[in-house]
């Protein structure tokens, strides 16, 4: 019998820590897909972040180096300016870029370094228990906005693709989901199209995954699926916001 | 053999060229007077040896930079002035937990605060206590000359190599705006294996560099594995006397203020006074047990820094009891001469 599917290589024979539900599980695995497509797993190295992703190097059979809470992109810089023939990039959480670390990421795009950001948007703090976010939506409950986020009091979910998109030195930037199969499917492409800006030296791409967080958000994954679809797709649309390599979209 | 070759540098030029002679190729920082020779000198000659200068978009992400390169293997180094290097702590942490070397330079200005920019030993205590958060050690260097940057910035590297651990240079505003003379080394970078470095996993496991540690156990592990490097490092202690054979008192003063008071010393001298110095070089691992045996002999020491009281505290605790310690601190502001030392020197001795 043909086997038609398998664990990437990229990624270790041990089971996610993830919530029932939640997308890191995915992502990750897409992430592994697309360095076994371009025979990465041997010449990367990855800066982590914190939260939920914190445990990159329990899942994935890369070389993995910690970063503070926000500062991947500064690490990442100076590991691919050390090793510029290794592929590096970071996987963060919305608490971890669009707060703590938004100038360490917006500036690492500027000066257009070579690195992938993969950026996980789920809308709130997994790891501490459920808190609000830059991203957190209109209204969201969360344990830190109980009454709802309320623009007047806590201020706007932050686009940060297409902020990312408005930096110079950015080539690539996309926002992608992996709610349904036809979602996860494009969101393969944006990223193997950010992998491959970074192997041609052709500088800086992110991408933003729209992510759910089942726990957080107090609802099944069916449900937390439809509310990616129903409520943070109107408001972060999916879709490639820049992309250098192609004249006409710039 | 070869006239040694000489050239007239200012202080901050000298920590620039020491780093590159023990190899340095990646220096991220942030301007802060009063050491912008040091990013200025490196952003002029890195690329000329195939290195990297970024200016950062803060000192936050300078360090992060430092850590990013450090878990390479790659020489690099950092640095910036007391504000800039207490936004650095955080980074410092992480790489003192993750066990990255890395090289950080502080050329130390007045605070709290914004302060001012004259020079200050006002970041002691941060710097020989950890300065972040975490119960760690960075080794501290303390030059005290034109010369000792240039040679602390090189053994810098080799130190923070040999124990994998971010080194600290702390010198202040007079030590690096001073010009002298300073006899140039050869490049001899030592040469240490790094098989822990992150180079991608090509013919080996994949390896990750952490300092994250949420099993049971494992972190009172890893906090005793460090304690013990931290005490492996006390074969690094090294020090400075002068004229302490027949001193009845012996001044204690690291970095500018011993170099100043040692003329103060040499005024004491000619009236007859017999005073000495004990000038540490390393601040961490500190020389207690150097200064404890000088102790046994000589009873009266003399603390004089450029602060309100911080190295006097680890004075006390290394000296045989029974032992007098006097103190005197000046808070920034102002640079003693070695006068006014030599007056401070006369009101204690006895």
């Amino acid at each position: 019998m043909k086997q038609v599917f398998k664990r990437p290589q990229s990624l270790k024979d041990v089971p996610f820590h993830f919530c029932p539900g939640c997308h890191h599980g995915v992502i990750h695995r897409l992430v592994a897909e697309c360095l076994d497509a371009y025979e990465l797993r041997e010449k990367t190295i990855c800066a982590a972040s914190v939260g939920c992703s914190v445990f990159m190097y329990d899942y994935f059979d890369i070389d993995v180096c910690e970063s503070p809470h926000g500062r991947a992109a500064a690490v990442a810089t100076g590991i691919k300016r050390t090793r510029p023939e290794n592929f590096v990039f970071t996987y963060q959480g919305d608490g971890d870029l669009a707060a703590l670390g938004i100038a360490e990421g917006i500036h690492a795009a500027n000066r257009g370094e070579n690195i992938t950001i993969i950026f996980v948007n789920n809308t709130i703090y997994g790891m501490t228990g459920g808190q609000m976010a830059p991203t957190t939506m209109q209204g969201q409950t969360t344990t830190t906005s109980p009454y709802g986020r309320d623009f007047a009091r806590e201020g706007y979910p932050i686009r940060m693709a297409e902020l990312m998109s408005m930096v110079e030195g950015t080539t690539y930037c996309s926002r992608v989901a992996v709610n349904t199969p036809k979602n996860l499917m494009q969101a393969k492409k944006a990223l193997k199209k950010a992998f491959e800006v970074q192997i041609n030296n052709l500088g800086f791409s992110f991408v933003e995954f729209l992510s759910s967080c089942p726990t957080n958000w107090k609802m099944s994954s069916e449900k937390a699926n439809q509310r990616i679809q129903d409520e943070l797709i109107p408001y972060f649309p999916l879709g490639v916001f820049k992309d250098k390599t192609k004249a006409d979209t710039n | 053999m070869s006239k040694p070759q000489i050239e007239l540098v200012n202080g901050n030029e000298a920590i620039a060229r020491g780093a590159m002679a023990a190899g340095c190729k990646f220096y991220f920082g942030y301007p802060i007077t009063p050491q912008n020779e040091i990013p200025e000198y490196m952003a002029k000659h890195l690329p000329s040896v195939g290195g990297t200068f970024i200016q950062a978009e803060s000192e936050i992400a300078s360090i992060n930079m430092l850590l990013g390169a450090g878990s390479t293997g790659a020489r690099a180094m950092t640095s910036s002035s007391s504000p800039g290097i207490s936004l650095k702590q955080e980074g410092i942490s992480y790489m003192a937990g993750s066990e990255i070397p890395g090289v950080i330079v502080n050329m130390s200005r007045s605070g709290p605060g914004l302060g001012g920019i004259s020079p200050s030993q006002g970041d002691y205590f941060q710097a020989t206590r950890g300065g972040g958060h975490g119960d760690y050690r960075t080794i501290v260097l303390a030059p005290f000359s034109v010369q000792e940057n240039y040679d602390l910035t090189m053994k810098a590297f080799d130190l923070a190599d040999k124990y994998r651990n971010p080194v600290m240079v702390l010198g202040d505003a007079l030590l690096g705006q001073m010009k002298e003379p300073i006899i140039l080394r050869s490049p001899s970078p030592e040469k240490f294996e790094k098989p822990w470095a992150l180079t991608g996993a090509k013919g080996r496991k994949s390896q990750f560099i952490k300092s994250l540690y949420l099993k049971e156990g494992l972190l009172t592990e890893h906090n005793w594995k460090l304690f013990q490097k931290y005490q492996q490092m006390k074969a690094e202690v090294a020090y400075q006397t002068y004229l302490v054979e027949d001193a009845q008192m012996v001044v204690v003063s690291f970095g500018s203020v011993a170099r100043i008071i040692k003329s103060s010393i040499n005024m004491a001298r000619e009236q007859g006074m017999k005073v000495g110095l004990f000038r540490p070089i390393t601040l961490y691992p500190y020389p207690e047990e150097p200064l404890k045996h000088l102790s046994a002999k000589i009873r009266h020491f003399f603390v004089v820094e450029l602060n309100t009281g911080q190295m006097v505290e680890d004075v006390k605790l290394a000296v045989e009891k029974g032992s007098e310690v006097d103190f005197y601190g000046r808070p920034p502001g102002s640079i003693p001469t070695p006068n006014d030392l030599f007056e401070e020197i006369k009101k204690v001795y006895r």
